[in-house]
């Protein structure tokens, strides 16, 4: 019963799928006039996020909305936390007042797996530190899906700030498990030190790996997160790892553009390239919506879910 | 109803000990022929008509409905699927489950007479989800209901306006239904009982 959606490397390619599959049937909600399915009424799922947040807690709350569940937002900022309260404190509060599901976001990884022991419900990871961001890999799996067809033999390209990046982690897992080839670009200094164990490449080349993709994601560049100087200058950043218009005419036709958002304009994509044709980062929003409905769905319409995480 | 549609949906081609057919394929071929001209006599034309099958073998049967109705008219109808799975209300009782094919034409069900098709009437239950959903979805002029099998129990007051065949059965006994189209054969069968 005690069933979590805490990291896509948990997912086996049929739980990927069901998701993925589930979310497309799910999408023609989006499109009818009463927006709304009644199979999680009665249902509490509570949003818990620790760090500043607008697209992914919005779309959560949507997606458990547009199931006819009962929303709770709690933000770290305004209540008990800053008081000095745990943790598990939070979690206990939460669970006394009857939540079905949590959907964490917190600054430091593995909260979701902590919280997960705690908890009666499923818990829900929406970012967690530099660890993983789940539900976002499985929109950016399904965005991909609904432009491009069938992932197997696809080749993604991953470029930048990898060494914070929570998508990436997630991407790579996902991607691999639905027999996508993922390549992650960065300057050296933003790539993991132990990596060897992820099922991907790793190039410094942006311009050599360009023609060769089917899709390119560019990642944000996380100032709050850099304590170091991990690149000379923004400029000279933009420069080697940036997306322009020139190097988007390098990509083979057919190719899109994603962004998990927020995006830095004119850092690590270029505005024209963000309002481009090949680009679905308007798209990645909406799918967002409904790819957490199908999470939400599986995870707590049934006795049990319908999908596996560790315990 | 959910033993039935279980063994309907989930089970292979038939081969079953103890199974015995209550309908052959001519059987249910006469029986959809008879039901097409029925929904036309009432409906008095093709033109406002849709034929919504509840997945999985609902909306085949729905497609043949359709085809029948093409032959006598020379024009074509609407069909289509709604899946229910959403509004079920016996979710939490088992395990989530994976949702089938809703399709709806472009213009929706509003002023349609919306003809809702399914294999087996059992409890009721799957119906009463279906008009839920037909609900959210718009405003038809008239819901009907067509099954191929009715095998009574009703657990709601839900009745068929045009049924393939009256299957008087115990609740003990399994009702599965194999369309061409998924089980390489058409056939009812009756399985179960007291033995």
């Amino acid at each position: 019963m005690n069933r979590h959606l805490l990291s896509t490397a948990d997912l086996s390619r049929d739980d990927a799928l069901l998701i993925l599959d589930t979310a497309e049937q799910l999408s023609q909600v989006s499109d009818r006039s009463i927006k709304k399915l009644p199979t999680l009424r009665g249902r509490t799922v509570v949003n818990l996020f620790f760090e500043d947040s607008t697209r992914t807690r919005i779309s959560f709350e949507a997606a458990a909305k547009r199931l006819s569940a009962d929303v709770i937002n709690f933000s770290a900022k305004g209540s008990s936390v800053s008081k000095g309260e745990s943790l598990k404190d939070t979690a206990l509060t939460l669970q006394a007042m009857g939540a079905d599901a949590v959907v964490i976001r917190h600054g430091a990884s593995g909260a979701p797996h902590r919280l997960a022991n705690w908890l009666d419900g499923s818990v829900v990871n929406a970012g967690d530190g530099t660890h993983e961001h789940p539900t976002q890999a499985l929109l950016d799996a399904f965005t991909m899906r609904r432009r491009l067809g069938d992932l197997d033999g696809r080749r993604v390209t991953i470029v930048g700030d990898v060494l914070h990046s929570r998508v990436a982690r997630s991407n790579v897992h996902l991607l691999h498990t639905l027999g996508a080839e993922v390549t992650l670009v960065a300057p050296p200094t933003l790539v993991p030190v132990a990596m060897g164990e992820w099922p991907c490449e790793v190039s410094y080349d942006f311009d050599a790996v360009l023609p060769k993709s089917d899709v390119v994601m560019m990642l944000r560049v996380q100032h709050e997160r850099m304590n170091a100087s991990y690149f000379p200058s923004a400029r000279e950043y933009s420069r080697r790892y940036g997306l322009d218009p020139e190097r988007l005419g390098k990509m083979p036709d057919g190719a899109i553009v994603m962004h998990p958002g927020p995006m830095n304009r004119g850092m690590e994509i270029a505005a024209e390239v963000a309002d481009s044709e090949r680009s679905t980062i308007v798209e990645q929003v909406t799918n967002g919506v409904t790819v957490r409905m199908a999470v939400l769905y599986l995870l707590l319409s049934g006795s049990e879910p319908a999908i596996g995480g560790n315990q | 109803m959910n033993v039935a549609r279980n063994q309907a949906r989930d089970d292979g081609p038939p081969a079953h000990d103890g199974e015995r057919a209550v309908l052959e394929a001519p059987d249910i071929n006469r029986a959809l022929t008879r039901i097409a001209h029925e929904i036309l006599e009432r409906a008095k034309g093709p033109e406002k008509l849709l034929l919504l099958g509840i997945p999985t073998r609902g909306t085949f049967l729905a497609r043949r409905l359709a085809d029948r109705i093409e032959q006598v008219e020379g024009r074509p109808v609407a069909t289509g699927s709604l899946d229910v799975t959403m509004y079920r209300d016996d979710l939490r009782l088992r395990p989530a489950r994976a949702l089938g094919r809703t399709d709806l034409p472009e213009d929706g069900v509003d002023g349609r007479i919306v003809v809702l098709v399914d294999d087996v009437l059992y409890s009721g239950r799957t119906v009463r989800a279906a008009l839920d959903a037909l609900n959210d979805l718009g405003r038809p002029k008239a819901v009907r209901l067509a099954v191929l099998v009715d095998r009574g129990h009703r657990e709601l007051p839900i009745r068929a306006d045009y049924v393939g065949k009256n299957l008087p059965t115990s609740r003990a006994e399994t009702v599965r239904v194999c369309l061409a189209e998924t089980d390489q054969r058409d056939a009812v069968l009756l399985r179960g009982g007291q033995r």
